[in-house]
């Protein structure tokens, strides 16, 4: 954190008082204000490795950062993440250490309203991913009038910000939007076992911040929601401070809060075939503004910790169908070892979960922990936040935890209180383009 | 009830604390160094750069090189607040900007953000800087220092009918005036408030009071009758003498309401300040948790924000024609929703806010964001440019 203070020049070059900011890394190469300097360093990488996949990875979701006014590439974490590409980023970037979940309802029945919003929000969304403050910064302005921007991410890093949007199936009844809304965008069945808060579940929008810095993504859920009130309101929204799963198979899978590794066979961010397969809507599948979107299932999963943190280590093991240690599938030596289900009990989490028990769907997983303190019994009120991304959910989400639902043994430790699916559309092609063009505009 | 203070005059204060991190000296303003003065605050000491400056906008500049956390104020002589700094930690400094006319002041710190503070007499020269006011502006002034006055005459008989009630010791008279009694002053609390010294005897909540204050003898005001009546279910001899002066503390502001310092801008946050009082306070029933009147008090807040605004559009909606259409938008829809809660258009007789369940305080809260929000930028709409 070797700040420069810049604030001086920018003092002399301004008629309004500014303060220093500490923020800037590079000398302001012109007059500027706080919302054209890039408030959050520019960088370029992620810790080298995370460069290289992210300049490989699938339709552009993932690229180098920016920018014209940061010529100097530093081999630092915090970088940005490129906003624009075929696909929302988000999705197949390599996972982020931190999640803020949001899901809003809409308030406004007017549709042009909307689109102003949904047009506004991709600009916001655009400076946040690179590191800048939204509208005219967070301090410098109108003496009289709130800063556009809340100020709390001044001098953070980009923390590989990413901001992803999707459509639940509730905003197809506004709009005339109902000839528009995916066959795959159904209503979640119910499965054995679901406890499901209203409250906590479903939403007719969502948006998944996803950065290395806690601060960064709550930042970005906060300054979303205050462009959206009259708009749009917050349903629920869900915080999550590790990642479970890795779509860089390179990394080692991050443990759950039950100890273990899961989801070990992820779809890999870069394998552009798997990609394409299964998490990718392709132009066939329509309807054609879905062409190169998703499907997103969320899932908030409590987990019996206290009654998990008694089990037997055999019985924990038995559970998920691998050793606690290595985290290798029963009777192999390596985590990645392919396994072999039948050496695992019937009820085993991996075995029910692995895609040739489920007739080869797979889905990118891209879930948090979370610990939302404790309930009033003195238990921690803690879990997975599941987010599981798939080219139709009918092949992808919904038959694994149809098997997973009915037998898996692990079920005695958890249970399923929150769920929503999402129509995730394709990415922001450019400056002039925004979240949701194709299924408001009806042009692709 | 919370101390919030109306902004009486234009003020901002700048979060410059990243300077002790990042060892950036100070600016000096680019404004003149006339308008700059330089505040040290230590454990002992208020030292301040000049005691005169030109009237119009000023600049406070404040290190604090003393080991408390300390508050900066600037004062009237009555001890009104102009505008205030707080949490000031240790080696950090802030910046308070205000719009100052001509006349006495006084800057005071507070360590240890207690007590009255250290205090310096300083003067605002000259006929200052401001620039004319649009004409129309000044109008929406009189017409809402008129307003405020004419709520205050308008409560006074309606506190004697409930304090004459509590006297007769009759509970359910008294409850049945006790919301009525409240609306003049909850359309116009933060002129209210900007006496400092009035709010906290009439309007503090159990919740408001400080440690070592003591609830039978400490608490006096609205809410402790209304403690007596729904909660305690009795009034008692230390109730009856509440009573009266409960119509004497407010008899003090009804004679002083109309003297307040009243600008365009203090009206616009005035305004976005009673959206804020329903958003901490009534959306959560917090307000009124014995007698569960809150949307009384909602209602009255609201009616209060859109008189000053409804007296600013003229000059708002050129400045800003989309703000105005949100804001009329807005408030037609909020009022919209409170009319749900309420059999006749005409009365005050809402739903008991026990009976609103937590969907509706939900819907509720989300109209009370729709409205701020806009509302939070109606000042910078009538900002003479």
């Amino acid at each position: 954190m070797a700040e420069q203070p810049v604030a001086q020049e920018q003092q002399e070059l301004s008629d309004q008082p500014e303060q220093p900011t500490g923020t800037a890394e590079e000398p302001a190469p012109a007059p500027v204000a706080n919302s054209t300097v890039p408030s959050r360093r520019s960088l370029l990488g992620w810790g080298g490795a995370g460069l290289a996949l992210g300049a490989a990875a699938a339709g552009g979701a993932v690229a180098v950062a920016r920018s014209a006014d940061s010529p100097a590439p530093a081999a630092e974490s915090g970088a940005a993440v490129a906003f624009h590409g075929a696909h929302q980023a988000g999705i197949a970037t390599p996972v982020q250490d931190r999640l803020h979940f949001a899901a809003f309802d809409v308030k406004t029945d007017d549709r042009a309203e909307f689109v102003q919003l949904l047009n506004d929000w991709t600009k916001a969304a655009d400076r946040m991913t690179a590191g800048r403050t939204v509208g005219e910064g967070a301090y410098g302005g109108l003496a009289e009038a709130p800063p556009d921007d809340t100020g709390e991410a001044l001098g953070l890093k980009p923390s590989r910000l990413t901001l992803t949007i999707g459509f639940g199936p509730s905003l197809f009844d506004r709009f005339e939007l109902r000839e528009q809304r995916p066959e795959a965008l159904l209503d979640l069945p119910k499965f054995p076992g679901d406890n499901l808060d209203k409250a906590r579940s479903d939403g007719d929008l969502c948006i998944q911040a996803c950065a290395d810095d806690p601060q960064v993504a709550v930042h970005a859920i906060r300054n979303l929601a205050r462009i959206g009130f009259g708009k749009v309101a917050i349903r629920w929204s869900q915080l999550g401070f590790g990642k479970t799963s890795s779509t860089t198979p390179e990394e080692q899978t991050p443990r759950n809060l039950m100890g273990f590794k899961d989801g070990t066979r992820n779809i890999a961010g870069t394998d552009t075939a798997e990609l394409a397969k299964h998490v990718w809507v392709s132009d066939s599948d329509g309807p054609a503004w879905m062409a190169g979107g998703s499907y997103l299932v969320a899932r908030r999963i409590r987990m019996n910790i206290e009654t998990w943190d008694r089990t037997s280590l055999q019985e924990q093991e038995d559970i998920f169908g691998r050793d606690k240690g290595e985290g290798a599938p029963v009777g192999k030596a390596k985590e990645r070892d392919e396994p072999f289900l039948k050496a695992m009990l019937p009820d085993a989490h991996v075995r029910l979960a692995h895609p040739d028990t489920n007739n080869g769907a797979k889905i990118l997983r891209r879930g948090y922990s979370f610990t939302d303190g404790t309930d009033g019994l003195g238990r921690l009120e803690a879990g997975l936040f599941f987010l599981a991304y798939q080219r139709d959910v009918r092949k992808g989400f919904i038959p694994v935890q149809q098997s997973l639902a009915r037998a898996d043994a692990l079920n005695e430790y958890i249970q399923h209180v929150g769920s929503a699916i999402f129509a995730i559309p394709p990415g922001v092609r450019d400056k002039d383009d925004w979240w949701g063009r194709a299924l408001f505009s009806g042009k692709a | 009830m919370r101390a919030v203070r109306l902004s009486v005059v234009t003020a901002a204060a700048t979060a410059a604390a990243l300077t002790a991190v990042t060892g950036c000296t100070e600016k000096s303003s680019a404004q003149g160094d006339d308008s700059v003065i330089a505040v040290t605050a230590t454990d002992t000491k208020c030292e301040v750069s000049k005691k005169e400056f030109p009237a119009g906008h000023i600049e406070l500049a404040i290190e604090n090189k003393g080991s408390k956390v300390t508050e900066v104020y600037i004062l009237f002589p009555d001890d009104r607040v102009v505008t205030e700094r707080e949490n000031i930690g240790p080696g950090t400094k802030q910046t308070v900007t205000a719009e100052v006319k001509a006349g006495d002041y006084r800057i005071a710190c507070k360590p240890g953000m207690k007590g009255d503070g250290i205090r310096q007499d300083v003067k605002a020269t000259g006929g200052g800087t401001t620039a004319k006011r649009d004409p129309r502006l000044d109008a929406a002034v009189a017409a809402y220092r008129k307003y405020v006055q004419a709520q205050a005459d308008e409560t006074l008989p309606k506190v004697k009918v409930f304090a004459d009630a509590v006297k007769d010791g009759d509970i359910e008279a008294a409850k049945k005036a006790y919301a009525d009694s409240r609306i003049g002053w909850e359309r116009t609390e933060p002129v209210a408030e900007s006496f400092g010294d009035i709010d906290p005897k009439v309007d503090v909540r159990e919740d408001g009071l400080e440690e070592g204050q003591d609830l039978e003898k400490d608490w006096t005001g609205w809410h402790r009758l209304e403690r007596s009546l729904w909660q305690d279910k009795k009034i008692t001899d230390r109730d009856k003498e509440l009573a009266d002066l409960l119509v004497k503390d407010l008899t003090d502001w009804q004679n002083r309401v109309g003297k307040a310092e009243i600008t365009p801008t203090s009206m616009a946050n005035g305004a976005k300040e009673l959206l804020d009082e329903v958003a901490t306070g009534k959306v959560t029933g917090e307000e009124e948790r014995y007698s569960h009147t809150d949307l009384v008090d909602f209602k009255a807040n609201v009616e209060g924000a859109e008189k000053s605004y409804e007296l600013l559009k003229p000059v708002a909606s050129e400045n800003d024609t989309a703000l105005t259409k949100e804001l009329d938008k807005q408030f037609a829809a909020l009022d919209a929703l409170l009319d749900k809660y309420r059999e006749n258009k005409d009365s005050y007789e809402f739903t008991s806010y026990d009976k609103v369940g937590e969907d509706e305080r939900k819907q509720l809260s989300d109209a009370v964001n729709a409205l701020a929000e806009p509302l939070s930028k109606l000042a910078a709409a009538v900002v003479v440019k």
